[in-house]
């Protein structure tokens, strides 16, 4: 094959794959324009042909969308913190801190890496259900606070962090707590960076804990509420297609705007791991 | 020993919350499984008994649990290698020397994996609409009759594994991407010395330095495809028929919707150990070989 059909062919398929993967996305904002009914036309249209905002003023005024989206930034931003918090300090203390069974505990936790959390669902329920914390923000919150592949990354790049830094920092008299925000933070800045929108992204999208904790109407997250809304709104397919792009949006342009650190991550966590 | 008690302040938060909110009820769910737990003993905990292996049995002679498990069978055995073909292709075409805007298109094939599941399964839904959908639009332009692609027990599935495809493929499509760079270029210009053809080059250079990627990234996805859940929530409801019941639906229904959550603990138990075991094994050997 010359090398002009060869370009011709591989970019043609690339057009092809990337047609399939952004169509139903582009056409998801397409639709969210058009008033109720036009899309169920034959053909189905490609472009709205009056764009209307009426769906998002349902959206966000009958249908109470503000509210779902307040509680998907609430869960999600706190659930970041919390978790980059610990899985700092954890990270950092497994590859840099000595204590009695330091390999020991990290291997166990390795180990652990492989159960599905879908076990631990039901006696989680129960947990929690005494603690009080079934239809709150917490219940989402709480068990999501710190995480084995969190922890695992921080640990990974903590790695390169030279020993000589630290101890002169301690001959210094500074104190733990100290090395670790001045000087042990700031050298982990990009592990940070790519952890924190790993774990915002994980939890917007997350659908089935969600599902099983909040099930008063006022604390659901977007997805969950999406999925009850289109169960009723069979049929009203421009309302949906907006509420799917309020759903998607906001994550969508965080990665587009942090992506780098994104597949920085995936490949951290997938290939060496 | 103050930088020792301090060592133990910055590791004890993150592993209490992964001991009392996960490891604890993975066990508990083991023990859940070998009690009669329903809507009696979550309303008074004196209704609980210990019943021994009866979930187990019971559920070994549920034909729905069968059908869940046929029904994610089929789900993985067909998803997964579909799955992985299309990575592997995306990421040959991106890697290709004479490909224009690799950046571009490596973010357009990848976007569909950040997108959020229920949000694009919605969308899916509307595009495979027997009447107004684009895609027997499209078809029927080629003189194709219409498909109840989600009415129909014979095509639902089919179209819920082509949605997970296009979700998914992008996020192994990265890692094969990566793999195929950190092969030596050498290695190829020594093929082309010999003669070797642009196949025969795949065959024999591609695969075998890509084959232990190749495997860890199989066995990862294999685990996660049998977690088949929210797809069928949102796309079908577990029907038509029953045909799109996964496991893990199966086992939402009976603890979240009907709370036997001692069954459900069971059902659990019976999907995800022999996973567990599977991944465990396939994962030391994959990395093992890796090393040698």
């Amino acid at each position: 094959m010359n090398r002009r059909a060869a370009v011709l062919v591989v970019n043609g398929l690339l057009v092809g794959l990337a047609v399939i993967a952004l169509f139903p996305l582009l056409w998801m904002v397409s639709v969210s324009f058009m008033p109720t009914g036009a899309a169920s036309t034959l053909p189905p249209p490609l472009l709205p042909a009056a764009p209307t905002l009426a769906n998002y003023r349902e959206l966000f005024g009958r249908v109470g969308m503000g509210r779902y989206l307040l509680n998907s930034l609430v869960i999600s931003t706190a659930i970041t913190l919390g978790s980059l918090a610990l899985n700092l300090m954890a990270g950092y203390a497994f590859s840099k801190l000595q204590f009695v069974g330091r390999e020991r505990l990290f291997k166990a936790l390795i180990g652990a890496l492989v159960i599905p959390s879908q076990v631990a669902m039901m006696p989680l329920f129960l947990l929690l259900k005494n603690l009080g914390l079934i239809n709150t923000y917490g219940g989402v919150i709480v068990p999501a606070l710190a995480g084995i592949f969190g922890i695992y990354l921080v640990r990974q790049y903590a790695q390169s962090i030279p020993d000589e830094l630290l101890e002169a920092a301690r001959v210094d008299g500074a104190g733990e707590l100290l090395i670790f925000t001045r000087i042990v933070l700031p050298l982990l800045k990009p592990i940070v960076i790519t952890l924190a929108i790993f774990t915002f992204l994980g939890s917007w999208n997350d659908f089935m804990w969600p599902l099983i904790v909040l099930t008063d109407q006022g604390l659901q997250t977007l997805p969950v509420a999406l999925a009850s809304l289109s169960r009723e709104h069979v049929q009203d397919n421009e309302l949906m297609m907006a509420g799917s792009v309020v759903t998607v949006l906001p994550v969508l342009a965080l990665f587009l705007a942090l992506q780098r650190h994104y597949i920085d991550g995936l490949l951290l966590g997938s290939v060496k791991g | 020993m103050n930088a020792r008690l301090a060592a133990w302040g910055f590791v004890i938060p993150a592993v209490a919350i992964i001991a009392v909110f996960f490891l604890l009820p993975v066990m508990g769910a083991l023990a859940l499984s070998f009690t009669d737990f329903d809507l009696y003993a979550l309303a008074d905990l004196r209704n609980l008994r210990f019943v021994g292996l009866h979930n187990y049995e019971r559920l070994l002679e549920t034909a729905l649990f069968w059908q869940a498990l046929g029904n994610t069978l089929y789900f993985v055995a067909v998803g997964v290698p579909l799955s992985i073909g299309m990575s592997l292709g995306a990421a040959l075409l991106l890697n290709s020397s004479v490909t224009r805007a690799t950046a571009f298109f490596r973010t357009a094939l990848f976007a569909p994996v950040v997108t959020t599941l229920v949000a694009v399964a919605v969308i899916w839904r509307y595009l495979f609409h027997t009447r107004y959908g684009l895609v027997n639009y499209a078809l029927g332009m080629a003189h194709v009759a219409p498909v109840d692609w989600l009415g129909n027990p014979h095509w639902a599935m089919p179209t819920i594994i082509l949605f997970a495809v296009w979700k998914n493929f992008g996020y192994n499509m990265v890692i094969f991407m990566a793999g195929l760079q950190a092969i030596p270029r050498e290695l190829y210009e020594a093929a082309r010395i010999d003669g070797a053809s642009g196949w025969r080059q795949f065959l024999h250079v591609t695969v075998p330095m890509l084959g232990p990627t190749l495997s860890l990234v199989a066995i990862l996805t294999m685990a996660g495809y049998f977690q088949l859940f929210a797809e069928p929530y949102v796309m079908t409801e577990g029907g038509p028929l029953q045909s799109t019941l996964s496991v893990l639906y199966f086992m939402f229904n009976e603890g979240f919707k009907w709370w036997n959550l001692g069954a459900a603990s069971a059902v659990a138990f019976l999907l995800f150990a022999p996973i567990f075991l599977v991944t465990a094994v396939l994962l030391r050997l994959a990395r093992s070989r890796e090393v040698a």
